[in-house]
């Protein structure tokens, strides 16, 4: 029987259902203090003075640390989305002349217990000096704003432009051209889980363990090594079980610089877990993008030429993603659809609010919404069908792969597909053309019932590498050593699955490692969907060395040709003749050094591989969704829901629905509820669960078709495999809107497709503009 | 800080500490008592990611301080399960249904279920989400953990 394929039950389960699961709140040093940090209140300040006089006098107070205590403070750098220009903003771990969003850490305090350090944060005086605030864009960039940063003019630290074909003479050549802007709001990641770290510094040895560190762990240990000026080999990360990432959790933030520092600075161990209205304000936020875009199309709806601006809002600081927000928004924005004229002006803008990072399908969701939106508008506009109009222009089958075409920062090929079969599939699983005519006929009883579709391509399995060590130990168990990471994805279990087959063991004789520096040396981390294609494949080439051992192990034990042995059950069998055989643990302990080192043979059994690639392999699919308006409270009710996604090959089916569906319950949350609204003043107005609403249980579809395929693996990697992770959400807010722009009967432009604003959009109110939009 | 005396019992043992009065439930459970499964999700009373069962009763951990547990009787996580070896009928259909990614949120929702399956052995679907809306769950998009419910109540019925 072979797991790949197969809906096996999760490894990682059993403790996080007996609550035995180690989240980093849950460990426990022996004197472990408590760190908290004091965040500025103001959105826009110069620091005239910190007074920590009062609050280190507090009984239980072991000290507090200010950037005057840190002299060579580093900014954070950027790890990736380097667009250059961007390292002119960057943070560094405590402000030090100059707090630029509400939440920018400003002080660490750290004392007996949180209690205590939370009472010390309310005395420590600090003398702030206002300075204009800016939270539009567009306001920012004007001639005149208030500047965040000294060396970065009008606020906009990058801009660049991709390039494709002639937009001017495809323009030319068009019979209609449409142009419109559109807006998708600030929200984020929000995992249930907040940040924590417990830093530890053993002063005798020089060595310093970290836990809670994960999805970048091992490029995090090496920005931690050179901003502390310790040797990564006297830096331990581990990481403990994770209450989920979506892009968010993991990043280097400046907390990840201050608790290890003051674990070394104060010799004690300290636990530092951030509470929720902290991550509101101190989290990676994401998503918020403005867009002018200009379409031009033939009478018959094919496509000639987009054209866009599009700013990208970074919040205060450049994080450790740069532009990738930005870069993925631009590569992805012709969506699966022919368009060979295209040209996009990015403009990276600071902000007086949270810097920024991913969040899952980084700014692909934003731009997904955008042209599926456009193209419906366009649809209309000509009276074709929206599906007509996406039939039209689908990339075929037969052009595959596809190549996107010249980009300053990549080269993406859309590997294997059949974007319209799969496409007719959708609207013939989901009855396309009935809901055409029920809407039609409830519109005239007057409901505002519609369908709206949403069609993606997913980017995945990013590079550049992946490292494994596969081993077999003395009892014949096998240990995978991954440079992957769980933030609750189940990964532990795929690799499981896919080590278990390539060595015919059971998968409770496989255990994996990950996130442990000390036990895993090199590793790019889970990010991107690319855990799967990238820690998978390099699994898969571990294993297959040590295949060849066992093989060249049991060769010579039984004295029979390698080509006559092969792998059964965690034993390797002569064929044609299963008495002769040897079990792993035999092997092992042939390869011990004593004896291995006497036959002239590398003792162990532990063999390192690394899988390269820098072409992406690309999911694709279709978001289709069908809503129920009231128009007298402007309230969506998603009746029906139908997501399908081709990955290429699943190696837990159960798994890969899992994520499908975690996604789509955030993309639905970013379409009609989730938003980080500032007021004028850069105030933050959600830094609670009652003001920043995530999807319940009760705001899911009431029937959901879930429809993953294995149609085209890729040919870029051993599994065939194309990452899952964020197919479910690509196209939610595409598809929701279209939905309800087809029930109410209006062009909806923006997100969130809150109640007023739907409202507004069908005349029964009118909303004053008095605070920042998205 | 003034602190009391709190006894109380929790998944059928007692317990007697010194606690200050300003320390939530939650922490007293997790810092002072190493009962670790119950998780601050947001220690406002939204998540439930903190759910407890308290006399029988779900209760959000986080918006009770210890000394109110005087006397009391509660149930956490560690205590669902009838043995070491054995699971509860939820945390075996959510294992089997795939109710759970990363973990935070299943506690209180395992909690929260055992509650709903005691006053309403045969829940519709409906009902079941009904009782969970005061759980977030960031990962699940919530299907399968409806369906592990409504699996779990069949399955005890059955007994």
């Amino acid at each position: 029987m072979a797991y790949i394929g197969s809906r096996v039950k999760r490894k990682e389960d059993l403790r996080l259902l007996r609550g035995t699961g180690k989240y980093v709140a849950d460990i426990h040093r022996v004197g472990m203090v408590h760190a908290a940090i004091l965040r500025s209140t103001y959105a826009h300040a110069r620091i005239v003075k910190i007074d920590t006089t009062a609050a280190t006098k507090l009984p239980g107070v072991i000290g507090i640390l200010t950037a005057a205590d840190i002299p060579g403070m580093k900014t954070i750098p950027m790890r990736t989305g380097h667009i250059d220009g961007l390292e002119r903003s960057q943070q560094t771990p405590l402000a030090t002349t100059a707090v630029r969003y509400v939440g920018d850490p400003v002080a660490v305090v750290v004392a007996e217990s949180r209690y205590l350090a939370e009472d010390a944060l309310e005395l420590i005086e600090v003398e702030y000096e206002a300075l204009g605030v800016v939270t539009d864009a567009h306001e920012s960039m004007r001639a005149g704003a208030p500047q965040l940063h000294e060396t970065v003019p009008n606020n906009t630290p990058a801009n660049f432009q991709v390039n494709v074909g002639d937009v001017d003479a495809a323009f030319r050549n068009s019979d209609l051209i449409l142009e419109e802007e559109f807006s998708t709001q600030r929200h984020a990641a929000v995992p249930l889980e907040t940040r924590g770290l417990v830093a530890e510094f053993d002063e005798g040895r020089g060595q310093l363990t970290v836990w809670g560190p994960t999805k970048m762990t091992h490029t995090n240990w090496s920005i931690l090594s050179d901003h502390l000026g310790l040797p990564q080999s006297s830096i331990h990360l581990i990481e403990p079980d994770v209450g989920g990432g979506f892009g968010a959790r993991g990043e280097f933030y400046p907390e990840d610089f201050l608790i290890p520092f003051a674990s070394i600075h104060f010799s004690r161990p300290i636990c530092w877990i951030e509470d929720r209205s902290e991550n509101l304000k101190a989290m990676n936020q994401s998503r918020q993008q403005k867009y002018q875009i200009k379409i031009g199309v033939k009478k018959d709806g094919t496509i000639m030429a987009l054209d866009a601006e599009m700013l990208f809002d970074m919040g205060g600081y450049t994080r450790t993603h740069g532009g990738t927000p930005a870069i993925s928004a631009s590569s992805i924005l012709r969506g699966p659809y022919r368009i060979k004229n295209y040209r996009l002006n990015v403009f990276c803008v600071l902000t007086n609010k949270t810097p920024v990072g991913t969040y899952r399908s980084p700014g692909r969701y934003e731009a997904n919404f955008v042209r599926e939106r456009l193209l419906d508008t366009v649809a209309h506009r000509l009276e074709l069908d929206p599906a007509d109009l996406r039939r039209r222009n689908m990339i075929r089958h037969d052009e595959m792969p596809y190549d996107l075409g010249k980009h300053p920062f990549n080269s993406w090929v859309l590997d294997t597909g059949d974007y319209p079969a799969q496409f007719e599939n959708a609207l013939a699983r989901i009855n396309y053309e009935k809901l055409k005519s029920d809407s039609a006929a409830a519109k005239k009883e007057g409901r505002a019932l519609g369908v709206g579709i949403g069609c993606f391509v997913e980017s995945s399995g990013i590079g550049p590498w992946e490292y494994a060590r596969v081993e077999v130990d003395n009892t014949g168990q096998v240990i995978l050593y991954s440079g992957c990471n769980s933030l609750g994805q189940g990964i532990a279990t795929a690799l499981s699955q896919i080590v278990a087959d390539e060595l015919q063991v059971s998968i409770d004789d496989v255990r994996v490692i990950h996130g442990d520096t000390a036990k895993v040396p090199y590793g790019n981390g889970s990010n991107a969907s690319r855990s799967v294609v990238m820690a998978g494949s390099a699994a898969v080439g571990a294993s297959r060395k040590v295949k060849e051992k066992l093989l060249q192990l049991a060769s010579a034990a039984l004295e029979i040709e390698p080509g006559d042995l092969f792998l059964r059950d965690g034993r390797v069998v002569a064929r044609g003749v299963p008495e002769r055989t040897q079990g792993f643990a035999d092997l092992a302990r042939l390869a011990l050094p004593g004896t291995a080192l006497k036959q002239g043979v590398t003792p162990g059994i532990s063999e390192e591989d690394f899988f390269a690639s820098d072409k992406r392999p690309f999911p694709y699919g279709v978001h289709i969704a069908v809503v129920e308006v009231d128009r007298a409270t402007g309230i969506v009710k998603i009746l029906d829901y139908l997501v399908t996604e081709d990955v290429g090959r699943k190696i837990n089916p159960m798994i890969v629905e899992g994520q499908v569906m975690g996604g789509l319950a955030q993309g639905i949350g970013g379409a009609l509820l989730e938003e980080f609204v500032y007021d004028n003043d850069g105030q933050p107005q959600a830094t609670s669960f009652m003001d920043y609403l995530i999807p319940t249980a009760m705001e899911m579809p009431k029937t959901i078709q879930l429809i993953s395929t294995e149609d085209f693996p890729t040919p870029l990697n051993p599994l065939g495999v194309k990452g899952a992770g964020e197919g479910g959400i690509s196209a939610a807010g595409a598809a929701l809107a279209n939905a309800v722009s087809n029930a109410l009967g209006v062009e909806v432009t923006k997100l969130p497709l809150k109640p007023d604003y739907l409202l507004e959009l069908i005349g029964r109110i009118k909303v004053e503009s008095h605070q920042e939009n998205a | 800080m003034s602190t009391r005396q709190v006894r109380l019992t929790i998944n059928g043992r007692e317990y007697s500490r010194e606690v200050e009065i300003r320390k939530l439930l939650t922490d007293f459970l997790r810092d002072d008592l190493g009962l670790t499964g119950t998780h601050v999700g947001c220690e406002h009373g939204v998540c439930g990611a903190c759910t407890i069962l308290w006399n029988g009763e779900a209760v959000r951990s986080c918006l009770v301080f210890a000394v109110q547990a005087n006397g009391a009787n509660l149930k956490t996580v560690e205590g669902l399960a009838p043995s070491a070896t054995e699971l509860h009928p939820l945390q075996k259909k959510f294992w089997e249904l795939h109710g759970l990614q990363c973990g935070f949120c299943t506690p209180g929702i395992l909690l929260t279920a055992e509650a709903l399956l005691k006053e309403n052995p045969d829940p519709s679907e409906e009902e079941i989400r009904e009782s969970i809306s005061g759980n977030l769950c960031r990962c699940t998009g919530y299907q399968n953990i409806v369906t592990a419910i409504r699996e779990a109540a069949k399955a005890m019925a059955a007994k």
